[in-house]
């Protein structure tokens, strides 16, 4: 056995989990268990309880209404590649999800516990950046909405407390035919990115952007959205220059250096894979460009 | 020490356990359960030698707790197997050269198993990407990939072996 001893429980409510995270002490949340059971394996995670939301059926399931798209937390990464819901109102993600661990990970591996983890080069926080996503939170004083920004707040960080969780999230739906592009490398497929890069637009008449989203993951402590970029693309005609111009906006994030790739590595792939998304997203839009990197 | 009581179906029997809650799904498997069949490489989601079936979709079983599986279906790679002879996946492996020590196997089987439910006629892309998170470490990959080709060939056939 691997993990050290831990007291196993399974709500079958919301409210019940909530009573269960404000009682008992050192208590971790176990979502889908891709991130949590091996950090546990490895004892770099010590719970002296586990409570196991799958069970909760209000925290599964996908729901397109008024404007935006409702994902519950238990809802697993494989279900919303496969959604047609998803497919059809949130592209970008089925897009990023092609880059989350593996079939079998994504089989199990959940939105919420990707979200709560927070771990800087995950692709799916980077999706909740774009959109502009809204997290709301459970516990035992209710219910509270957080935007995505205010959430991730740095590595491994989130503004989640010791006794709340995630119950859903909130993805805008954008106009139909918007632009999308999802590019991100890493040394093998279903790796962490070294960088990735997410970008949304919306072109009117005359090529004009009327509404542009970048962000970055894998390059700073959270996932970063380039406003830079997205001024510079803001009522302008789209074409290759443009999308040189606001790629190079990518450049200015102050980058995290680590074993696997230099700041100035990670600067540089920042600025090529937002000239690839974006590159991507102009198409989509019905904009065409060249292949430029 | 906390236990729970745990019901899990293993390739279609129902087993009712009282299971300590620390214990991985893989750990239950092979010792509990004998089903050695199961590997285990790095027990912590890296390798895939782990994978079995929950309810029908591929997962690692070093990072499931066993009491998770309550209630669940779990097929591990003795289930893949007729009473005679091999499925037509594993006879593909073994007309390909699809093994070489043979640890990853397991794995391999259970993944692909669920790819060619699901992809009847998949592209070698797409087998390729099936098995991104299953290490062999003979890297024996090229056999893999093309006994998954043959074996779908032949399932779409419907000629067995």
């Amino acid at each position: 056995m691997k993990p050290a001893p831990f007291d196993y429980h399974a709500p079958r409510q919301l409210a019940e989990a909530a009573d269960l995270l404000a009682k008992l002490p050192n208590a971790k949340i176990l979502a889908g268990g891709q991130s949590l059971v091996p950090m546990m394996n490895f004892r770099y995670v010590v719970a002296d309880h586990l409570v196991d939301v799958g069970s909760i059926d209000d925290l599964h399931g996908i729901l397109a209404a008024d404007g935006k798209l409702r994902i519950g937390a238990m809802t697993r990464q494989r279900e919303l590649e496969l959604s047609a819901d998803v497919a059809k109102h949130c592209p970008l993600m089925v897009e990023a999800l092609r880059y989350v661990g593996h079939r079998q990970t994504r089989n199990r591996g959940t939105i919420g516990g990707s979200l709560a983890h927070a771990d800087p080069a995950a692709e799916l926080p980077a999706v909740c950046a774009v959109y502009d996503a809204v997290v709301h939170i459970a516990s035992v004083r209710g219910l509270r909405a957080v935007p995505f920004r205010e959430f991730a707040v740095s590595f491994m960080t989130t503004a989640l407390a010791s006794d709340e969780m995630i119950a859903a999230i909130d993805f805008p739906i954008w106009r139909p035919g918007h632009g999308y592009g999802f590019h991100e490398f890493a040394r093998r497929h279903g790796d962490f990115a070294l960088a990735g890069a997410a970008a949304l637009l919306v072109v009117g008449a005359d090529s004009i952007v009327q509404q542009a989203s970048l962000a970055l993951c894998g390059v700073a402590p959270s996932p970063s959205r380039v406003e830079a970029a997205e001024v510079r693309l803001l009522g302008q005609k789209l074409d290759a220059a443009l999308i040189r111009s606001a790629a190079a906006a990518a450049r200015l994030v102050e980058p995290i250096s680590d074993i696997h790739a230099s700041g100035d590595y990670r600067r540089h792939l920042a600025q090529v894979l937002s000239i690839r998304a974006l590159t991507d997203a102009a198409r989509r839009a019905g904009v065409d460009v060249p292949k430029l990197v | 020490m906390s236990k729970k009581p745990t019901r899990v179906t293993v390739n279609g029997k129902a087993h009712a356990r009282l299971v300590e809650s620390r214990l991985t799904l893989a750990d239950f498997l092979r010792h509990e359960l004998g089903l050695t069949g199961t590997h285990l490489g790095c027990e912590h989601g890296v390798c895939g030698a782990c994978t079995v079936l929950v309810n029908g979709h591929s997962a690692r079983s070093c990072l499931m707790i066993a009491v998770q599986a309550n209630g669940c279906e779990v097929t591990t790679v003795e289930g893949l197997t007729p009473e005679h002879g091999l499925s037509p996946l594993q006879q593909a492996f073994v007309d390909n050269h699809g093994l070489q020590c043979g640890f990853c196997t397991p794995g391999m089987l259970v993944t692909l198993t669920e790819l060619l439910r699901e992809t009847p006629d998949p592209t070698e892309q797409e087998v390729r990407e099936a098995i991104t998170g299953n290490l062999c470490r003979c890297t024996g990959y090229a056999g893999i990939v093309k006994a998954a080709l043959d074996a779908a060939q032949r399932l779409r056939k419907g000629s067995g072996v």
